[in-house]
């Protein structure tokens, strides 16, 4: 948290304003006591109106005094909790932005979402909360136990035995509350998770007759749940009571040994009074500030993941002077010599001794299981991850030599995971070329066979797609991520098993488009399917992470074991021929 | 919210014995959402506490004497006061025998701090009881929504998204609950301080009563102007706040796709956009609940001033004993106190009955059609299945389905194929009776499906799709899933037909493994190798199977490939098949685009009528009719 102040640094005029306009509202709240027992001990005993009419007076301008400071501490402390939270923000969004897939791997992305979203509004929160409440409480705190010794020292002592009495007591009970707060947490996600597989699940739970399984199942966790916030609930109905009997019984002691004190003559009855109050304001700021305290583990727990964020530093970063064109006669060429890859932590390299070259004018199809690599050689391509070992050429320069602008406009790249923004259809395909005109945009459409799903929208392509693309079914989004691509008329196109989500007709016909169309590109396909690559100048077969053979169809089927095995899982014998 | 109920400044006292949640200022300056019908809401949700109204009224009758004690004691404190004063002025007087009478000040000691503990005692009893009654009627409405869904149709989960499910079930259970728990009986002591408050103010002075609720309209006026503001500030802050998040979740998402077309420095422009738009919204509705507080202390501070102006010179002229100034200054405290907390509780309610309502709607949906009784039933099944005039269509609008007429013999195998998105799921929800048929009737066996129970003809019916839902639990729970009765030697004899028994072996406990919520921790083809385990343990005479080959390494592929050959064995199924060899194997192929069904037959006579299905065979396996015709 600490770490955290100084983005409240250029708001500290504001800072410094909300502590001295809230000590002078404090010193007005505890200034109307010693009012009120002057009014009483020198107006009303004498019978003095006179007296008592003028200290009204006081007493009230006193109180406006205090309003106005408020109202101005109120504004400056939401200036400077608005300014704090808009300044992390900023800088976090700024930091992620420059991370790469490492670094989203690491944090994932929810996590990331969620850390400069939701964290950051709880420190804001937290922030606001110290400056508007935990300023006040301690100075109010103070302020009182002062007027208190100063009022009659002979009756504080009552004060400092109820004071930790209470605050005992408030976090005696708070403590054994917050941990049934965390378990009531888990038991919601336990029954938010029940409730979850039977809602995903209900075409299976009803194809097996298990639906009162389910129900007892939810019933289980329903109980847990249940019993848990009642228990939670039984405990926290003791705080509020005990806090309020430890507040009243001094009181009542106060009365008593003022009584005393009163009868002795060493004290006046409008100082009692005043005494009462001072003793009822100490306590409401200890009040305060113990109940206070139990919100700092929650923004302390937001500011260590804002901070780890923060900390964390990409290291895939421009060179100085960095390439922004390739060699002429290169362009287009990518180039893989003796790449390894390990992830962070791993203990085998995901690639390993990669070297192949992708031509322009060529497809280059890689193909391999689950796990074999395929994505992450991609990957290294527009320079999502660095080589361990060995580098990755594009347009005969190391990429880490490229300016990553300047070398990521030479790529169209289509994920495996089609994301689109939300906007209209036209808007998503003009992503890749913001000078796109509307017809470079239909052809692009119509190369990656979208034009017919799309006039079948709504609003054609001024159809608005939602966040996520939620609108479209995952064939209609992976066109359109592919339409993406090819609006930028690159030299290079990445398709990472972008083909996965299509039917082998959509399939067959888009490559035969994009054939036609990027006759001079380097074109470079990720595929499951033999059917897809089965065309392709070059065809890669990765096997755990290492080149298992290389060449065209037919060769592969003649040199290779694992393409082999492929293929004979997807075709029957007759067609693999 | 327990720090908003606070009343600072002096004289201050807190509030009814309630001090937790519903009831501070931001009840008040958030925006409400209301129900469309208050009133029935209100009735059928006070219908659940019907159990419990002994509970209920324990509740109450200890939130009122804890109330009634706790308004009692400012007055006693003041009589103290008044009888300490007395002493001093017969002192002053040197009145004979004069001073404090202690005797006295003694026993209205006791009696005050009998009703400090009689009021935290009562007031703990009231919310100790409390938590419990109110959980429990909140279990019981979560029991029965949970209880409702099993019984809703298919349809209902198809048009809602889980995500609108699952929110009713959290956020307004959740709001339920908490308002349940403590804005009742929040209500309840609020209406109780008030009405004493104003009997106690008028015994002690009327002419002073009269003065604090004259105070009364400035504070309407106060909240009132801030609410309307502070409500459209809010608004502003949570669009602006949903239009930030947005932002950062797809660019998150999608960072990949904005380093890749070059565009961070965009997504940076209109970040910053957005983020000074929200600061601004911000700090506004920061600012104006910050100053409710301030505000309503000035305005009690006023009737503070005035009280013991007044008070002052009255008791100077001897009009009222001392002590009952000292009072009416808490009396006067309290006395907007439950104003303001009803106002603010009210909201809460309201928005609590909102999200009753929502809750309600649950269960008052349709629920399926209820199975015929007696049901019939098909003693010795063999798996035949006859499509008769069947017509369905989800949309009225939008004919689907149309006339159509299958018939498969025992044993037979079916392929469903069409391009992606063709509606081949329609049959599954067909046959499983997801959805019934419009018209016409399918029959198993010659029984027509409606007139069969809904468990007895899904226990005809096996299915295996690709979307492979496993629960939260063991291998073995889930294969076991299948029958309720599957013995340990079932689950593994399945598993073994399944081809996943060599896996479940490698895993680290065996078929205790448990597998987490996505069960991320098994591969896509092994969980598709459990489900077909699980349709092995239920042994049905008719399967449905999905054959997708996505995203599955090749060993698992022909793994699951022998294992849904294995299955299929002496079984009718229904295969949407994705695999040419598979098509062609079987006995009758259904062709269906945009979700209906264009053509049926076999491979050859398909092919020999040139029509869609040549199309798409041809456009599959592009270059390779030589080969593939050859094969014929």
């Amino acid at each position: 948290m600490l770490k955290l102040w100084r983005f409240l640094r250029p708001d500290r005029r504001f800072v410094l304003g909300v502590l001295v306009l809230t000590f002078l509202q404090t010193m007005s709240t505890l200034y109307l006591p010693t009012l009120m027992a002057n009014i009483v001990d020198n107006g009303v005993i004498t019978g003095h109106i006179g007296y008592i009419v003028r200290v009204g007076a006081v007493m009230l301008a006193v109180t406006v005094a205090g309003g106005v400071a408020a109202v101005l501490a109120s504004l400056y402390s939401s200036y400077a909790m608005a300014g704090f939270g808009q300044r992390i923000r900023s800088r976090l969004f700024r930091h992620v932005g420059a991370f790469t897939l490492r670094e989203f791997d690491q944090v994932g992305t929810s996590s990331l979402i969620v850390r400069t979203t939701n964290d950051v509004m709880q420190v804001q929160q937290l922030v606001g909360m110290i400056l508007r409440m935990m300023v006040m409480a301690p100075l109010t705190a103070i302020g009182g136990i002062i007027l208190a010794v100063y009022t009659d020292a002979s009756l504080t002592w009552i004060v400092l035995v109820s004071l930790p009495l209470m605050a005992g007591s408030i976090a005696l009970v708070m403590g054994k509350g917050l941990a049934l707060f965390r378990s009531i947490q888990t038991k919601v996600d336990q029954l938010n998770r029940v409730l979850r597989e039977s809602l995903t699940g209900m075409r299976v739970i009803r194809a097996f007759n298990r639906t009162s399984y389910e129900v007892e199942r939810f019933r289980g966790a329903n109980r847990d749940l249940t019993d848990t916030s009642v228990a939670v609930f039984q405990l926290m109905a003791i705080l509020m009571p005990a806090v309020m009997l430890v507040m009243n019984l001094s009181i009542v002691a106060v009365v008593w040994f003022g009584g005393l004190q009163i009868n002795a003559g060493t004290l006046q009855i409008g100082q009692l009074m005043a005494f009462i109050q001072y003793v009822m304001q100490i306590m409401f700021a200890v009040m305060m500030v113990s109940m206070m305290m139990f919100m700092i583990p929650r923004g302390q727990a937001s500011a260590l993941r804002i901070n780890e964020v923060l900390d964390m530093d990409t290291d895939i970063t421009d060179p100085a002077g960095g390439a922004r064109a390739p060699r002429d006669a290169e362009r287009g060429v990518v180039r893989f010599e003796h790449v390894t890859f390990a992830y962070p932590g791993a203990e085998e390299p995901a690639l390993s001794d990669i070297s192949f070259t992708a031509r322009a004018g060529e497809t280059t199809a890689i193909i391999g299981g689950t796990g074999a690599g395929k994505s992450t050689l991609v990957n290294l391509i527009p320079r999502f991850y660095d080589a361990t070992e060995g580098r990755v050429l594009v347009g005969g320069r190391d990429v880490r030599a490229w300016e990553q602008e300047a070398l990521r406009a030479e790529i169209g790249y289509v994920p495996s995971r089609a994301v689109l923004f939300s906007g209209t259809v036209a808007d998503n395909i003009r992503y890749g070329d913001l000078a796109a005109d509307d017809h470079a945009v239909r052809r692009a459409a119509a190369i990656a066979q979208a034009t017919e799903f799309i006039d079948r929208l709504p609003d054609g392509f001024e159809t608005v797609i939602n966040q996520g693309g939620a609108n479209l079914s995952g064939g209609q989004k992976q066109r359109l991520a592919i339409a993406r691509a090819l609006v930028r008329r690159a030299p290079i196109y990445l398709l990472d098993d972008c083909f996965s989500a299509l039917d082998y007709r959509t399939d067959a016909q888009l490559r035969q488009a994009l054939h036609r169309e990027a006759r001079d590109a380097t074109v470079i396909i990720v595929a499951q399917r033999v059917s897809t690559v089965r065309d392709a100048d070059q065809i890669i077969v990765l096997d755990d992470g290492r080149v298992a053979g290389s060449g065209r169809h037919a060769d592969l089927m003649a040199s290779s074991a694992v393409y082999r095995e492929i293929v004979a899982s997807q075709l029957s014998p007759e067609e693999s021929a | 919210m327990s720090v908003n109920n606070r009343q600072s400044g002096p004289g201050g006292r807190p509030g009814g014995p309630g001090g937790f949640g519903g009831g501070g200022p931001m009840g008040l300056v958030m925006p409400v959402e209301k129900p469309k019908n208050a009133k029935g809401t209100l009735r059928r949700l006070l219908a659940y506490f019907q159990p419990s109204w002994p509970w209920l009224a324990v509740v109450l009758a200890a939130a009122i004497l804890s109330t009634v004690f706790n308004v009692l004691s400012p007055k006693l404190l003041g009589n103290i006061t008044t009888d300490l004063f007395q002493g001093v002025i017969q002192k002053l007087h040197g009145v004979p025998g004069g001073g404090v009478n202690f005797p006295t000040i003694v026993r209205l000691l006791a009696d005050l701090a009998f009703l400090y503990v009689f009021s935290a005692l009562f007031s703990w009893v009231q919310q100790y009881v409390m938590a419990g009654v109110a959980q429990r009627t909140v279990f019981t409405i979560r029991q029965q929504v949970a209880e409702k869904l099993p019984r809703l149709p298919v349809a209902f989960f198809d048009t809602h998204p889980h995500g609108e499910v699952l929110s009713r079930f959290v956020n307004d259970f959740d709001n339920i609950s908490s308002t349940l728990q403590q804005s009742l009986t929040q209500a309840i002591t609020a209406a109780v301080t008030f009405i004493g408050v104003v009997i106690m103010m008028l015994t002690i002075s009327p002419l002073l009563t009269a003065v604090i609720a004259a105070t009364l309209p400035l504070s309407f006026i106060v909240t009132k102007g801030i609410a309307t503001r502070s409500q459209r500030y809010f608004l502003d802050r949570q669009r602006r706040l949903g239009a930030l998040n947005g932002h950062v979740e797809e660019m998150y998402t999608g960072h990949l796709i904005v380093k890749a077309f070059g565009h961070e420095r965009r997504s940076i422009e209109q970040f910053e956009a957005i983020n000074t738009q929200l600061y601004d919204s911000t700090w506004r509705a920061q600012f104006v609940t910050g100053i409710i507080m301030p505000l309503m202390n000035v305005i009690g501070n006023l009737g503070y001033v005035l009280v013991a102006v007044i008070g002052g010179i009255l008791v100077a002229q001897g009009a009222m004993p001392i002590g009952d100034i000292q009072a009416f200054i808490q009396y006067a405290r309290q006395f907007t106190q439950p104003i303001t907390q009803l106002s603010s509780i009210s909201n809460v309610i309201q928005s609590a009955l909102a999200s009753s309502e929502r809750v309600f709607e649950i269960l008052d949906e349709p629920e399926e059609a209820p199975d015929p009784v007696p049901a019939d039933d098909v003693p010795a099944p063999r798996g035949a299945v006859a499509f008769r005039d069947v017509s369905f269509r989800y949309q009225p609008a939008e004919p689907l389905i149309d006339n159509l007429n299958i018939d498969v013999p025992a044993g037979a195998m079916v392929a469903i194929v069409g391009p992606t998105g063709a509606g081949k799921t329609t049959l599954v929800n067909l046959l499983m009776r997801f959805y019934d048929v419009q018209h016409g009737r399918i029959t198993v066996d010659g029984h027509d499906v409606s007139t069969l129970a809904r468990h007895r003809l899904r226990e005809l019916l096996g299915m295996v799709l690709q979307d492979t839902w496993l629960f939260h639990g063991t291998i073995r729970d889930n294969i076991g899933y299948g029958r309720a009765d599957a013995t340990l030697e079932d689950i593994v004899a399945a598993a073994q037909a399944a081809h996943a028994d060599h896996f479940i072996r490698t895993l680290p406990d065996g078929y205790e493994t448990v597998l987490n919520e996505e069960a991320s921790n098994i591969s896509a083809g092994q969980r598709q190798l459990l489900t077909i385990a699980r349709a092995f343990v239920a042994d049905p005479p008719i399967l449905i199977l999905d054959e997708a080959t996505s995203s599955v390494d090749t060993r698992t592929e022909v793994a699951i490939q022998q294992a849904m050959a294995n299955l299929m064995r002496g079984r009718t199924s229904f295969v949407i098949a994705h695999r040419l060899s598979t098509i062609r194997d079987a006995d009758l192929i259904l062709v269906m685009h945009h979700g209906r069904i264009i053509e049926q037959g076999t491979h050859e006579g398909l092919l020999a009528r040139g029509g869609f299905y040549h199309d798409l065979y041809e456009s599959q396996f592009s270059g390779r009719e030589d080969e593939a015709t050859a094969a014929l």
